[in-house]
C-alpha cells in the first residue's frame, strides 16, 4: 500500500463520523504529481471563450502553444478565440524587455482582425522582467480606439483561482461601457458558464422560454458588446461560482445587481435554479412558465432516465472535478442514476464547500483536495469504483486500472448541462460503465466475488465462464480457462 | 467559417513580433518526453504548476496514457527568494513518496531568469541527505525563451550521459552501439532496437520510451512502467564502440558528450525515416558488424522498393506541405522526393540556420521549387498564406493541420507531435524499411481517398 504525502494528510477526510476539518485552498506540496495548473490556465479558460476578442499571450511560445484551441466553448459566430497568437519571447527579448514586440504584435493583429477588444496575458516570464503590460496596453487602446485589456495571469502569482480574479478584474473593466436602454426588468446576465457542447444556448433558451432577457453570457459564446452592458440586467446568476463569484460581487458593488449561484446540472439543481430566478422576479407569469417547462423537460427524459437507473443501480463514483461547486450536482446526478459517489474531490475547493459536499456524501464517502494519480489509483481500487469522473489526466489513469471514465471537464463534446445533459449524461455514463470491453481487463475479472455476487447489473458485464479459471470465480462462468486473458 | 478562413492569402505580411499558430512548442516538454524514458524516472518541472500541467495534458493526448511529472509548483516566493527551497522539499518529497531511481529535473523560463542553480541545490540535497543511497538527480537546462521542444529533448539527452554515462577502459566493447532515436515514437524506438538486433548487434538505445508510453492494459496503474533505458545502461554506454546519432537537432549534443566524456565516437545521421535514411543507418551499423546485412533487412528494403516502383505514378507530380520537427522534416522531404513527390512548402518554428542548410541538401537542383522557413514567423499561418497562393495535394504534420485540411480540402497524414485526434502513431514505427512502407501507405490511402471522393461518377474506378 502507497503512503500519502504526510504533509497532504489534513487534506484528504476519509470518515464522516470523524471531526470534520479539510485544509484546503492551499499551495500544492513542491514534488506532488498534482493534477492542478496556474494563475495563466486559470485566467485562459475563462476569457477564452469571449469569440469576437483577441486573445494575444505575451511570453515564450509554449504557453499559447498548449493552450490553442483546446476548450470545446462555441461560438455561433465569430472564431477568433480559437486562434494562438503569442509574443513568442526569445532570449533577447528577456534581457531587453518584451514591450517592443508586444506593441508591434498588439497593433498587426488588431489591423488584421478587427477585434472589439483584446486581453493581453501576462505569463511568468513578464512578471519577473517587469514588461510594463499595462502602459502598452493603454497606448494601443488610445491608438487604435478599442478596450485593451491587460490580464495579469503571471503563472507563480497564485493558483488557478487566482487566475480567475484577474480574468474577472479584466471583464470588469468591459462592464458599464456600452448602452443599457432597452434592456427588460425581467432580465439577467449568465455568468460562469462556458458554452461547452453548446450549453449555454440551451440555458438561455430556458429563460427566454421563462420571459426573461439573457443580456449576457459570460463567458460562454461570449460577445464583448453584450459584456459591455451587462450592468442594464437586474440580476447575475452564476454558475461555477469559482470562477466568476468575483465579478459577480464587483458588479454588486458597483452596479447594486444582486446574484446568486446555481447548478445547471442534474434534475434537482438545474430545477431548483429556474425556480430561484423566478422567485427572484416575482413575477407569477415567469413562474408558471417555469413550472411548465421543468414540468415538460423533466417528462421527456424521465423514460431515458428510469431505464439507465434499472442497469446502472449500485455502480460506484469517484468525482475529480476542478471546482468543488461542479462536485455537488454531480453527486446528486449519480444519486438520480441510483449510483453511489465513493470519493470525491476537486482542485480548489474550499472549506465551505468541503463541508457542504461531506453533508451532502455519504458517510463513508473519502473527500480529498488537489489530489494526485497515486491518491487517486489508490482510492479508486479500495473502494472498487466502476467510474471515475475527471478530466484530461485522469482518463488514462481510469482506463489503465480497468474502469469507466466520464469527462466533466471542458474537453468534452457532449453538453451535459440542463435537462437533456442530464439524459446525456445517463447515457455517457451508461456507455462507458457497462461497456463490454471491461470484461477484457484482468482486474475486473480478479475482483472480489462477494461484491459480484450481491450486484446483479456488474455480474451481466463479466465474462460468462465456467468459474473454472483462478482469476475469477463467478457462478455464472462459461468460458472455459483456456479463454482467460493472458497475463 | 471565419476560424478556417482566417486568411486569404494574397500579399504576405512579414511579421518579426508575432506568432500565429506556432509550428512549435517549448523546450520544457520535450526535456519532459526524454526524460520519461529513462527507467523508473520521474520528470520533475522546476518552475510554475501550470507548465508540468500543460506538459502533462499534451503528452497525455498525443498517447493516451497516464504521464507522470511533479513540479516545484513555485509561487510569488520562490520567484523573489528563488526557488531552492521548493525543489530540496520536492526532492524530498518525491524520493519518499513516489520512489522513483532517478528524478530529471528541468528549468523553465521562470527559473531560468531568476538563475536557480540545478547541480547547487542538488548537491545541497546530497548533503543534506535527501537522496537515497543509488538514487540520482539529474537535470537539464531547458528556458522556454530559447530553441523549441527538440532541443529540451537534446538536453536532457545530453544530461543523461554527463550524470551517468563513465568509461572504465580505453578498450571500448565491439559489437555493441548506442543509438539516440530521436524524438520518434515508442513504437519507433522499439522499432530501432529490433533492427540493431537483427544486425547481431548489441545496442544502448537511449532515451527510449517504448513500454513506458505504449503500455499494455493490466488493470495496473504503474507510476513506473517496465521499459525506458536503465541508469546501468546509461553508465555503461562510455564503453561501446560508437554512439550513432539519429537527428543532428535532438541527438548529436548527447554524441558529442559521451565522445568528450568517455571517448565513444559518434557518427551523426538524419534520422532514419524514408528509404535513403535506413540505407545510411543500416550501412552504419555495417561498420560494426563485420559487413553483413542480414536477409531480413534486405527483403523488407526489398518490399519498400517494390511498393515505390508499383505506385510511382500515383505518387508522379504530387506536391506536399510539410510542417514540424527539424530532424522529420529533413528526412521526410528527402523520402517524398525519392518517390517523385515535392516537399513544396517546409515550415519549423524550431531555430536553426543549418535547417536550411541541411534542406539545401536534399532538395539540391530542385531548391528553387521549394520554399523552407524556420523560427520566428515559420508558423502555420504563414504554410497557410503560401497554401491559399498555390495549392499542394498533400499535408504531412501534426494535428493542427486540420484547420488547413478542411479550409482547403487538401489530406492530412498525421505525423510529429503533437497528434491530438488519432491513434495509431503509437503503435507503428515510421523508422526504417518498413516505416517507410507504413508511411508511403498512408500517403497513398490520402491520395487515392481524394480521388475517389472527388473525380466524376464515370470517372470512379474499382481498380487502381
Amino acid at each position: 500500500m502507497i503512503s500519502v504525502l504526510e504533509q497532504r494528510a489534513a487534506q484528504i477526510h476519509q470518515d464522516g463520523r470523524s471531526p470534520f476539518a479539510m485544509d484546503c485552498e492551499k499551495h500544492s506540496v513542491a514534488g506532488s504529481v498534482s493534477q492542478r495548473a496556474c494563475v495563466f490556465c486559470g485566467s485562459r479558460v475563462v476569457l477564452y471563450p469571449v469569440a469576437d476578442a483577441l486573445h494575444l499571450i505575451h511570453g515564450p511560445v509554449g504557453c499559447a502553444a498548449y493552450t490553442w484551441d483546446i476548450r470545446g466553448a462555441l461560438s455561433s459566430g465569430p472564431q477568433l478565440h480559437r486562434m494562438s497568437f503569442s509574443t513568442d519571447l526569445g532570449e533577447k527579448d528577456v534581457i531587453y524587455g518584451g514591450e517592443p514586440k508586444l506593441y508591434q504584435a498588439l497593433v498587426q493583429l488588431i489591423d488584421h482582425y478587427r477585434p472589439k477588444a483584446a486581453f493581453v496575458y501576462s505569463t511568468c516570464i513578464v512578471g519577473v522582467i517587469g514588461d510594463d503590460v499595462g502602459a502598452i496596453c493603454r497606448r494601443v487602446e488610445a491608438e487604435k480606439g478599442l478596450p485593451v485589456l491587460p490580464v495579469h495571469s503571471e503563472g507563480f502569482k497564485g493558483t488557478k483561482k487566482d487566475g480567475y480574479q484577474s480574468a474577472c478584474a479584466a471583464l470588469f473593466q468591459l462592464v458599464g461601457t456600452g448602452a443599457t436602454d432597452d434592456i427588460s426588468p425581467l432580465s439577467l446576465n449568465i455568468l460562469g458558464d462556458f458554452n461547452i457542447a453548446g450549453e449555454t444556448w440551451l440555458i438561455r433558451n430556458y429563460y427566454e422560454r421563462m420571459g426573461i432577457q439573457v443580456v449576457a453570457t459570460i463567458t460562454g459564446d461570449g460577445r464583448v458588446d453584450d459584456i459591455r452592458r451587462a450592468h442594464g440586467a437586474a440580476l447575475n446568476v452564476v454558475q461555477c461560482s469559482g470562477s466568476m463569484t468575483h465579478l459577480a460581487r464587483m458588479m454588486e458593488d458597483k452596479y447594486g445587481i444582486p446574484s446568486f449561484r446555481v447548478s445547471y446540472f442534474g434534475l434537482e439543481d438545474m430545477s431548483r435554479a429556474l425556480y430561484e430566478v423566478a422567485d427572484h422576479f416575482g413575477d407569477g407569469q415567469v413562474r408558471q412558465r417555469a413550472a411548465e417547462l421543468v414540468r415538460d423537460e423533466v417528462a421527456a427524459i424521465l423514460p431515458d432516465l428510469r431505464r439507465y437507473k434499472k442497469m446502472l443501480r449500485g455502480k460506484r463514483a469517484a468525482i475529480y472535478t476542478g471546482g468543488a461547486f461542479k462536485a455537488f450536482s454531480l453527486v446528486r446526478s449519480l444519486r438520480t442514476l441510483g449510483m453511489k459517489t465513493v470519493l470525491a474531490g476537486s482542485q480548489t475547493g474550499n472549506r465551505e464547500d468541503y463541508r457542504l459536499l461531506r453533508e451532502l456524501c455519504d458517510e463513508d464517502t473519502i473527500l480529498v483536495d488537489d489530489t494526485n494519480p497515486l491518491e487517486l489509483a489508490k482510492f479508486v481500487q479500495e473502494k472498487e469504483v466502476d467510474l471515475l469522473i475527471g478530466g484530461v489526466k485522469e482518463r488514462p489513469i481510469a482506463y489503465k486500472l480497468g474502469i469507466g471514465f466520464c469527462d466533466h471537464n471542458h474537453e468534452r463534446k457532449i453538453g451535459l448541462a440542463g435537462f437533456e445533459g442530464l439524459r446525456q449524461f445517463a447515457r455517457e455514463v451508461h456507455s462507458t460503465v457497462m461497456s463490454p470491453v471491461w470484461r477484457l481487463v484482468p482486474r475486473r475479472r480478479r475482483q472480489q466475488p462477494a461484491r459480484a455476487a450481491n450486484d446483479v447489473s456488474t455480474a451481466s458485464l463479466r465474462p460468462s465462464c465456467a468459474g473454472e479459471c483462478s482469476a475469477c470465480d463467478l457462478p455464472d462462468c462459461s468460458i472455459p480457462a483456456g479463454q482467460e486473458i493472458l497475463p | 467559417m471565419t476560424l478556417l478562413r482566417h486568411t486569404r492569402g494574397g500579399e504576405i505580411t512579414e511579421r518579426q513580433a508575432l506568432t500565429i499558430n506556432p509550428a512549435k512548442t517549448c523546450q520544457p516538454v520535450g526535456a519532459m518526453y526524454a526524460a520519461l524514458g529513462i527507467h523508473r524516472c520521474l520528470p520533475h518541472s522546476h518552475g510554475s504548476q501550470g507548465c508540468c500541467s500543460y506538459h502533462r495534458s499534451t503528452l497525455s493526448r498525443h498517447y493516451k496514457e497516464p504521464v507522470m511529472a511533479a513540479t516545484s509548483s513555485f509561487t510569488e516566493g520562490s520567484s523573489v527568494f528563488g526557488g531552492q527551497a521548493n525543489l530540496l522539499q520536492a526532492i524530498n518529497n518525491i524520493f519518499t513518496v513516489y520512489q522513483p531511481d532517478v528524478i530529471a529535473v528541468h528549468t523553465t523560463c521562470l527559473s531560468e531568469t531568476i538563475g536557480d542553480d540545478i547541480p547547487q541545490i542538488a548537491e545541497k540535497a546530497a548533503e543534506k541527505d535527501l537522496i537515497p543511497a543509488g538514487k540520482s538527480v539529474i537535470h537539464a537546462s531547458t528556458p522556454s525563451y530559447v530553441g523549441a521542444a527538440p532541443t529540451g529533448f537534446a538536453n536532457m539527452t545530453a544530461g543523461m550521459v554527463k550524470y551517468f554515462s563513465e568509461s572504465t577502459s580505453p578498450n571500448k566493447i565491439g559489437g555493441r552501439v548506442n543509438v539516440i532515436p530521436g524524438w520518434v515514437e515508442p513504437a519507433d524506438m522499439r522499432e530501432i532496437k529490433r533492427i540493431v538486433a537483427a544486425m547481431g548487434l548489441e545496442s544502448i538505445v537511449f532515451p527510449d520510451t517504448s513500454d513506458v508510453l505504449d503500455c499494455p492494459q493490466t488493470g495496473v496503474h504503474e507510476m513506473f512502467p517496465k521499459g525506458g533505458v536503465t541508469v546501468d545502461r546509461l553508465r555503461a554506454a562510455g564503453d561501446s564502440a560508437v554512439t550513432i546519432a539519429l537527428g543532428p537537432v535532438c541527438s548529436e549534443p548527447a554524441a558529442i558528450e559521451l565522445t568528450n566524456q568517455c571517448g565513444v565516437p559518434h557518427a551523426t545521421l538524419p534520422l532514419p525515416i524514408g528509404l535513403e535514411a535506413t540505407d545510411r543507418f543500416i550501412l552504419e551499423l555495417r561498420k560494426y558488424n563485420g559487413g553483413v546485412v542480414p536477409r531480413e533487412i534486405t527483403d523488407e528494403r526489398g518490399r519498400l522498393i517494390d511498393l515505390i516502383t508499383d505506385m510511382h505514378q500515383y505518387f508522379y507530380n504530387k506536391t506536399a506541405a510539410l510542417w514540424g520537427d527539424p530532424d522529420q522534416l529533413v528526412s521526410l522531404s528527402e523520402m517524398l522526393l525519392t518517390v517523385d513527390i515535392l516537399p513544396k512548402y517546409v515550415v519549423t518554428g524550431t531555430p536553426g540556420k543549418k535547417f536550411l542548410r541541411r534542406m539545401g541538401d536534399v532538395l539540391q537542383d530542385r531548391k528553387s521549387e521549394v520554399q523552407v522557413r524556420q523560427g520566428a514567423g515559420a508558423d502555420l499561418f504563414l504554410l497557410h498564406q503560401w497554401i491559399k497562393n498555390e495549392k499542394v495535394d498533400l499535408l504531412i504534420g501534426n494535428t493542427y493541420g486540420k484547420y488547413i485540411r478542411r479550409d482547403e480540402g487538401i489530406p492530412l497524414v498525421r505525423h510529429g507531435f503533437p497528434i491530438l485526434d488519432r491513434v495509431g502513431h503509437q503503435f507503428f514505427p515510421t523508422v526504417g524499411y518498413r516505416g517507410a512502407i507504413r508511411l508511403l501507405e498512408q500517403v497513398l490511402e490520402a491520395l487515392m481517398q481524394r480521388q475517389d471522393d472527388e473525380c466524376s461518377e464515370e470517372r470512379f474506378e474499382l481498380t487502381m
